[in-house]
């Protein structure tokens, strides 16, 4: 992985605050948990019905009877419990879920998340991704500021189906950490080397620059 | 008194299938997933089946092989990204595929279990999950209408079963099965162990055994249930 890349998860690590409930989907937000040190006090949630989830496994040590919703075969802590899918999706819908970090094709300034279909391409189905989008309390992304061709991932507006609408609270990208206020997107960090003009660049939507120079990760 | 003994061979139990019929499948990839009893069933070969399962395992795993063999006429499901095989089923218009929000499935199976006839969520209201569903208002909020999933069988996997049926999961192996376990007219389970009655304590039962029809003692695990190495 891309030293850039690196950073942006290891900044999104500092979002976590001690005593969240929290689910990291899959992909990049995974890889989040290899920042959180062992006595961080949080409590990570998976959607096939997970509290407490502890290290990933190799194939020698795994339990093949306990898996993260991405399929990694995980860990317990001291304290996990072991639910059904509907006591899982509870906690999710009820308001129990403080944060959920999740990846993205495209998100819009007004906070609108597509990341579970390009019609034609990639149809493999929405699973647990909108009930996370819609009602954890706060959601977050991690995503590359542009996708393989080049083409920024923060738009003016989403051009493919939508996960949940308004839900983005801040988007953390290889760039940039940018917040969803009301007035679009805010610059609030960018990358060690990268200027607030860089990041403009390549967002395909008015951003808000402050005037004091933004700190950098 | 003494509780009914449920033990039945594999090859009757799935017997019960007929072309046709709705079936859950347990399962949120291989944990979970009965392996065994869908073998079966492939080998039995009923036909033209609308498939209710979380996921659709990996090619050449679990309900895959229900796919490949062209008994599954409808799959709904909430994702299939780990399964290409199934994609291209389904892109192909081979089999028909509805896709459902993860908790919604859930909650579907759990109204069906439970006597219901619908849920009432606001999950995907605004996106195209919402196209062609019901709304009804309460108190000023819509809510998209979910009808509850029955079915006419239910395929269950568990670690630990008695003969009368009370069953035991373990880990992430428990997901959708305890639900599926109240949703269907017949109930399959597959067991790791049977144990006698009494070797489950009352307080340890996760689905009690009135909801199941058949236990079904599973010898020597298959390498389909082992940890996949990817």
């Amino acid at each position: 992985m891309s030293n850039a890349n690196e950073r942006m998860i290891a900044r999104a690590a500092r979002e976590i605050a001690p005593g969240m409930v929290v689910n990291l989907g899959i992909g990049l937000p995974t890889q989040v948990v290899n920042h959180l040190s062992s006595d961080f006090p949080v409590c990570l949630h998976t959607e096939n019905g997970l509290t407490g989830i502890g290290p990933v496994l190799g194939p020698d040590r795994a339990d093949r009877n306990l898996i993260d919703a991405g399929g990694a075969y995980v860990s317990t802590v001291p304290g996990s419990a072991f639910m059904d899918s509907a006591a899982s999706f509870s906690i999710v819908r009820s308001g129990r879920l403080d944060l959920t970090m999740l990846g993205a094709f495209e998100v819009s300034a007004d906070g609108d998340l597509a990341n579970w279909k390009i019609p034609g391409k990639f149809s493999p189905g929405v699973g647990g991704g909108i009930e996370l989008a819609q009602k954890a309390r706060r959601v977050v992304v991690l995503t590359t500021h542009t996708d393989r061709a080049g083409q920024p991932k923060l738009k003016h507006r989403c051009t493919l189906p939508l996960t949940a609408r308004g839900c983005v609270s801040r988007i953390f990208t290889d760039l940039a950490v940018i917040d969803v206020t009301a007035r679009g997107f805010v610059l609030v960090e960018t990358a060690t080397g990268v200027t607030p003009s860089q990041v403009a660049n390549a967002t395909d939507a008015p951003l808000i620059v402050p005037d004091a120079t933004p700190p950098s990760f | 008194m003494k509780l009914p003994d449920k033990r039945c061979p594999l090859h009757d139990a799935i017997a019960r299938i007929k072309d046709g019929d709705t079936v859950m499948v347990g399962g949120f990839g291989v944990p979970g997933t009965p392996m065994t009893l869908i073998h079966a069933l492939v080998e039995h070969g009923a036909r033209d089946l609308t498939v209710i399962k979380n996921d659709a395992n990996e090619p050449g795993m679990g309900v895959d092989h229900l796919l490949q063999s062209g008994q599954v006429a409808r799959l709904i499901t909430t994702h299939l990204g780990l399964n290409s095989h199934a994609i291209a089923l389904m892109n192909a218009g081979r089999i028909k595929v509805e896709f459902n929000a993860q908790g919604i499935l859930a909650e579907r199976i759990r109204a069906g279990g439970a006597g219901i006839g619908a849920v009432l969520s606001d999950i995907g209201i605004g996106t195209e999950l919402a196209h062609g569903k019901q709304i009804v208002e309460m108190a000023g909020v819509p809510y998209l209408v979910e009808p509850a999933l029955r079915a006419d069988v239910s395929l269950i996997h568990a670690d630990c079963a008695d003969p009368f049926g009370n069953l035991v999961y373990v880990a992430t192996a428990q997901n959708f099965n305890p639900l599926m376990a109240m949703a269907s007219d017949c109930v399959i389970a597959e067991a790791e162990r049977v144990v006698p009655l009494g070797g489950i304590a009352a307080n340890d039962v996760h689905s009690a055994g009135v909801f199941v029809d058949h236990v079904v003692e599973l010898g020597e695990l298959s390498e389909e249930y082992s940890v996949v190495q990817r």
